[in-house]
Order: structure tokens, then C-alpha cells, then sequence
């Protein structure tokens, strides 16, 4: 029998667990002597309260739904990749290679052969560690991190000596050319005398986002691939014993993984920046693991979290604009969301199980 | 912390003195008070700091300073933020402008795209880039240091300190800017003695090379283990690391930036001064007069040096003072060049 019903599970627990959360950053707030009724006020209307605050908060939520979903493709297999960092930074150098060195008649050609570059440069960035680990039984928690090391070292060899344009001091690309930029949500949804989403970075990735979660949903438990991960998953021996390769859904699952991080960088290479610069994914890889945990490697689950942490990043830059609040502090924010809903599950889920068996009891 | 954490609503830096003088102000009369304070926030400047943040003993730090010392000297106020992404440079500069901030002072080579994607939406809007100087854009002042002429001169006093005939370096990540100062170090070095051997380490592939003392201080035990006595720290707070362990283990070492000098008193050999604070608190003064254009901050105009002072005296020789006094000269003069990493994208005395 079910401890609780689905929906406290699925609802329920990750709700208390944000609001215990809150609760813990009104007191931080409070103790640095600022009001956090104010402080809430101005992350929500500057996060959510206009077009342009939405523009911003989904053009961060579209890299976390990526990195999130990949982290959860690795997760159903039980395989923890903490490399979404690193395949995303190859991703990128997929993406600024596609749109520097070929000349594209229009951005959607262009934006189906940057999907390609970043798939297959994520994939194959997680394919070593995935070998290693199929193979030779490598930690791929070990491998895949410090994987994130050797691209960002790649990628500032890259960026310094071969792709920084002559004259230039800043490690970067050369900005993209003008037919390759992807359409905004500004240019898509503002008409003559209504200007939405303006200077936003969101832009027509965020639906590719949203179709990814679809695709992950049905390969998971729709296909027959997606049952061979979820099995290997679970248990080991029983999938070996149902003629299962380990080495197979090992690699395959991390394939996949790599993908979807490298996919990120259409968002925010190809999207946003329009170049490709040394820190491009700033840590979107390590977030997708808590969106990912919050979500419970489900894809609506992750969509939900990835908003929720889009939010917390738009919500903390109008803080840090408009409120002496010190950047340090909504880190902590962010540390203490994702402690509560990631790490300290059981601290919520044990009193509420106890609370419904008590309750089941008093009924029957 | 408090005078950090005690500020009003909407970020701004007030203090004491401008407290005391809006007391006066309504003293002498409201009206006039009224037409001071909106005057002051027509032209209220915003400073916008790197990745790094406010507080990285080092760069960002030097403005910060300034600021502080232009909001000490005239009671003026200005808006700031710490950025934490690359996505808020472009989201930070469009803000204080449509905010009626003037001038916005940025840090950072990274500021040079967004910056030349911004600035031609607000023509009124005056921009100050610090560390830039290749854009081609009427309303920013960029202001680049000659950081290669400065090091050069450090590099001397290091290779006439030096006994063992090893210097080193270490820088924060390997990229241009860093490879400019560690070039005109080891040209300086060579000039003195051209059989030094220069050892050149970087600390790190992430942004995180920038504040990792732990690492500053392992590489300067190996490069000590390489026979090196005096070490060069341009990596921002990981020189903090660097400038320690050089004193521990008994051998000098040379500070950037800031006068770091006081750091170890007599362990110190010197520091590269890159008066960021200067370029700072001119532009605020300037307001809205604002120059501006290209403007290059080299030995001549002051804005790279060396420091001397009580901590490093007994340090530096007068052969030493007088040789670099000597050599500074010859650069202003331009009897001596000091070849720019810029300019070929490469090094006559290091290989990177």
C-alpha cells in the first residue's frame, strides 16, 4: 500500500519544502537588518511582474530545462553525470563553429545545423566518461567532473589562440553574423504599438526547451529504449538477467545526457550572447542537478523547477539592482531552495507519511 | 559591514558628509536644496563591477575606491551592482540607462560587446570602459593601461633582486590581458640580465582562477622549488595567496594593482600600480562633461607604476631606484620600447 497519495508526493512535499526555505531566507533577510516582505515584492514583479521580467526569467529557465533534463536522462539509468557543465561548454563551441564558419541563407537551416553541432559536441564530450565507466568501471561522478575542467581548459585554449578575432583583448568570438540570429520573443510576439519582452533575451529556443521535455517524457516511458534505462536503473542483475547490456544502456543513456546539455547552448550562445565567450554556461550545468532532484528526473517536474530557478536568478538580479541586498545573500536564496527541496527531502516526506498513515487509521 | 549593508532604498551610497551637508543645504534654505538634490540625481554615475565582485582586492576593488573617495569628496551619490552573469552585462547597462544614470562606468574587457550593442540606443547616455580601448563608438570613454610598461619596470627590480636568476610569475587565467602583463614583466626582467630565466605558471581554466589563494600559494612553492626568489602575482585574489607564501618561505614577491606592499612589510619587493581608481573617480568627477574617446593611461600620464613606499624602502637600492627611474624616463621619452603582447598576439621573451 502507498504511504501517501501520489499527489502529496508530487505536490505537496516540494511545496513545503519551498516554504520552509522561504521562511529561512525572510529570517537571513532580516538578520542583515533589510524587509523581506520588500525584498519578495521586488523579485516577484521584477521576475514575473512584466513582459521583460518573464523574458528574462524564461531565457534562464530554458539552460536549466536542458542541463535539468539531462542530469534526469542519467538518473533513470542511476548514473550521476555532473558533467552537463562541461558538454554544454562543447555544445557551445559546436554552436559559434556552425554559425562563424558556414554561411547560412536563413537562421532556421541554421538553427537545425546548430541543434546537430551542439548535440553531437555534448555527446561526444560524455562519451569518454560514459566509455570509461561502461568499460573500466571509471566513477563517472569522478570522470564527468573533472571532464569540466579539461573543456573549460579546451575551451579557453580555443577561445585565446584560434577563434579570438585579430585585435581583439577579450577571449570571445567574433560576434555571429545577422542571418543566423534566432528570433526573439520580442521580434515573435510585439506588435507596431506594443513592444513585449523588450531587449529580452528569451527567445525561440525556449519552445525547443519545451519540445525536449516531450521527447525525454515519451523516450522514458514510451519507447522501448526508455524501459531498458528505467529497468537498468533499477536494478542492475534484473536487467542483465532480461538481457540487457550494461555497457550499451551506459553509454547510450550518457549519449543522450551529453545531448541535452549540449543543447543548451542554442539558448544561450546562439540565442543570447551571439558569440561564444569563456563563460558561457556559468554553472546552468550544476543547477540542472538540483532541477533535476526537485523535479524528481520527471519532465514536467523539471519544466516546473527550471521555472521556479529562472525566477530566483531574474528575481535576484532586481535585487541586486534595486535593493542593497549583497549578491552573496541570494546565492545563499538559491543554496537554501535547493537544500530544502533536493537534499532534505526526508525531513518533510517522514512527518507527512507518518501524518497520513494517522489519518488513514482514524478513518478506516 | 555596516555602512555596506545600512543603505537606502534604491541602491545608493550615501554618507556621512553628504548627510551633513544636506543638513546645511536646508539650512540655507529648502529651495535651493531642492534644486542641489535634483541636480545631483540628474547625473547620479553607476559603476558596474566585473564577475569578480566588488570586493577582489584587487581590480574591481580599485574602482570601488575611487568611488568611494569621489562619494567622500563631494557628497555625491551613485547607483552599483555586482553582476553574477554574462546575460546581466547588457541588462544592467540598459537599466541604469533607461534609469537616467550618467555616466555608467563598466569594468572589464567582457563589457566591450554589450557595450557596443547598448551605447548607440542612448546617444545622451555617456559610457566609461575600463580596459577597453579598440571599440569605435562616439559616447564611451575607454580607457586602456599600458599594464606591459609598468611590469616592465617590476621586472627590473626583480632581476636586480633576484640571486638566483629565477624569477617567476603567476597569473590568474590564460588570456590576453594576463599574458600583456606577464609579457612586459619578463621583458623588463631581461633587460637587466638577459640570461634570467623567467617561470611563468597560470592558476586556473575557470573564473574561479581569480580568487583560489590556496592555489596561488602551491604555485609559488613550486616555483620556488624551481630555483625562482622573486614572484610576480598578477591573479587577482589569488595573489593574496602568492604575496603570503613568498613571505613565509623567505623570497620576495611583487604585488598588482593596488599598492599591496603593506601586505608584508619588508617582504614586498614592490607593487604594479594600474590606478584604476584614478580612471574612476576622474570619470565621476567629470560627470556629465565627460571626455569622451580613446585615452591611453601608460608611465607618462601615471596611470601604470611602481610603488614605493616605507614597507618596500629597505628593499629597494638606489642603484635599483636609480635604474628604473632611468628606464621609465627612456620609455616616456620613447628611447626605450616595450614590445605591447597586443600587438602580434605574441611574445619576444615568453613563450605562453
Amino acid at each position: 500500500m502507498e504511504k501517501m497519495p501520489k499527489w502529496a508526493d508530487v505536490v505537496l512535499i516540494p511545496l513545503i519544502s519551498l516554504l520552509l526555505a522561504a521562511i529561512l531566507s525572510a529570517l537571513v533577510i532580516l538578520a542583515i537588518g533589510e524587509n523581506p516582505v520588500e525584498a519578495v515584492n521586488l523579485m516577484v514583479t521584477g521576475a514575473l511582474g512584466s513582459t521583460y521580467g518573464w523574458g528574462y526569467t524564461l531565457y534562464y529557465a530554458t539552460n536549466f530545462m536542458f542541463t535539468g533534463l539531462a542530469v534526469a536522462v542519467a538518473f533513470h539509468a542511476r548514473l550521476f553525470n555532473i558533467g552537463g557543465e562541461g558538454q554544454a561548454m562543447l555544445g557551445g563551441l559546436g554552436v559559434a563553429m556552425v554559425c562563424l564558419y558556414v554561411d547560412w541563407p536563413h537562421w532556421s537551416i541554421a538553427l537545425l545545423a546548430a541543434c546537430a553541432a551542439s548535440m553531437l559536441f555534448g555527446a561526444a564530450w560524455a562519451a569518454i566518461p560514459a566509455y570509461l565507466q561502461a568499460k573500466r568501471g571509471s566513477h563517472i561522478v569522478i570522470t564527468t567532473i573533472m571532464f569540466n575542467f579539461i573543456a573549460a581548459a579546451f575551451l579557453n585554449y580555443m577561445l585565446v589562440n584560434i577563434m579570438r578575432p585579430q585585435g581583439s583583448q577579450d577571449p570571445a568570438t567574433a560576434r555571429f553574423p545577422e542571418t543566423v540570429h534566432l528570433p526573439t520573443f520580442q521580434s515573435m510576439f510585439s506588435t507596431a504599438d506594443n513592444v513585449l519582452f523588450r531587449g529580452a533575451p528569451a527567445n525561440i529556443t525556449f519552445f525547443i526547451a519545451l519540445l525536449a521535455c516531450v521527447a525525454v517524457w515519451a523516450l522514458i516511458w514510451r519507447t522501448r529504449l526508455g524501459y531498458e534505462i528505467r529497468a537498468y536503473g533499477h536494478s542492475e542483475t534484473g536487467a542483465v538477467y532480461a538481457g540487457i547490456s550494461p555497457v550499451r544502456i551506459t553509454i547510450v543513456a550518457m549519449l543522450i545526457s551529453g545531448a541535452l546539455a549540449g543543447l543548451m547552448a542554442i539558448n544561450n550562445v546562439m540565442g543570447e550572447a551571439e558569440r561564444l565567450v569563456l563563460n558561457s554556461t556559468e554553472g546552468a550545468g550544476f543547477i540542472g542537478i538540483a532541477v533535476a532532484l526537485m523535479g524528481r528526473s520527471h519532465p514536467f517536474g523539471v519544466f516546473l523547477a527550471a521555472l521556479l530557478f529562472g525566477f530566483l536568478y531574474q528575481g535576484g538580479a532586481e535585487l541586486a539592482l534595486w535593493a542593497s541586498i549583497p549578491r552573496e545573500l541570494i546565492v545563499v536564496i538559491q543554496a537554501l531552495v535547493i537544500l530544502f527541496t533536493g537534499a532534505l527531502d526526508n525531513m518533510v516526506r517522514m512527518p507527512l507519511e507518518k501524518l497520513f498513515m494517522a489519518l488513514r487509521k482514524e478513518s478506516a | 559591514m555596516s555602512d555596506l549593508w545600512g543603505l537606502s532604498w534604491p541602491r545608493t551610497n550615501y554618507n556621512k558628509r553628504e548627510y551633513e551637508m544636506t543638513l546645511m543645504k536646508s539650512l540655507m534654505g529648502a529651495a535651493a536644496a531642492i534644486a542641489l538634490t535634483a541636480g545631483a540625481a540628474m547625473a547620479e554615475p553607476a559603476l558596474i563591477f566585473d564577475l569578480g565582485g566588488k570586493f577582489d582586492k584587487s581590480f574591481n576593488e580599485a574602482a570601488h575606491n575611487g568611488a568611494s573617495r569621489w562619494a567622500e569628496e563631494t557628497g555625491g551619490s551613485y547607483r552599483e551592482i555586482e553582476i553574477q552573469s554574462e546575460a546581466q552585462r547588457e541588462q544592467a547597462l540598459r537599466r541604469f540607462a533607461e534609469a537616467g544614470a550618467n555616466p555608467i562606468i563598466t569594468m572589464g574587457f567582457g563589457m566591450a560587446d554589450p557595450l557596443s550593442a547598448v551605447a548607440g540606443d542612448y546617444p545622451d547616455t555617456k559610457f566609461v570602459a575600463v580596459d577597453v580601448n579598440w571599440l569605435d563608438i562616439p559616447n564611451i570613454r575607454q580607457i586602456g593601461f599600458a599594464e606591459h610598461e609598468g611590469s616592465y619596470l617590476v621586472g627590473m627590480m626583480a632581476a636586480m633582486a633576484s640571486e638566483s636568476g629565477t624569477v617567476g610569475f603567476i597569473g590568474g587565467m590564460d588570456i590576453p590581458l594576463i599574458r600583456h602583463f606577464g609579457c612586459g614583466y619578463a621583458q623588463g626582467a631581461k633587460a637587466v640580465n638577459p640570461e634570467i630565466e623567467v617561470v611563468a605558471n597560470m592558476t586556473g581554466t575557470t573564473p574561479a582562477a581569480w580568487n583560489d589563494p590556496v592555489k596561488g600559494s602551491e604555485l609559488t612553492k613550486a616555483q620556488i622549488s624551481q630555483g625562482a626568489d622573486v614572484i610576480y602575482a598578477a591573479a587577482g585574489g589569488t595573489g593574496v595567496g602568492v604575496l603570503q607564501t613568498a613571505a613565509d618561505e623567505g623570497i620576495l614577491s611583487i604585488g598588482v594593482d593596488s599598492n599591496q606592499n603593506h601586505l608584508h612589510p619588508g617582504k614586498v619587493l614592490t607593487s604594479m600600480l594600474k590606478r584604476v581608481d584614478v580612471a574612476v573617480y576622474d570619470a565621476m568627477k567629470a560627470g556629465d562633461g565627460l571626455e569622451t574617446g580613446v585615452f591611453q593611461m601608460g608611465l607618462a600620464e601615471e596611470g601604470v607604476g611602481y610603488a614605493l613606499d616605507d614597507n618596500n624602502a629597505p628593499l629597494v637600492s638606489d642603484d635599483m631606484k636609480g635604474a628604473v627611474d632611468k628606464a621609465r624616463q627612456d620609455i616616456i621619452d620613447g628611447n626605450i620600447s616595450v614590445v605591447s603582447y597586443y600587438e602580434n598576439d605574441s611574445c619576444p621573451a615568453l613563450q605562453f
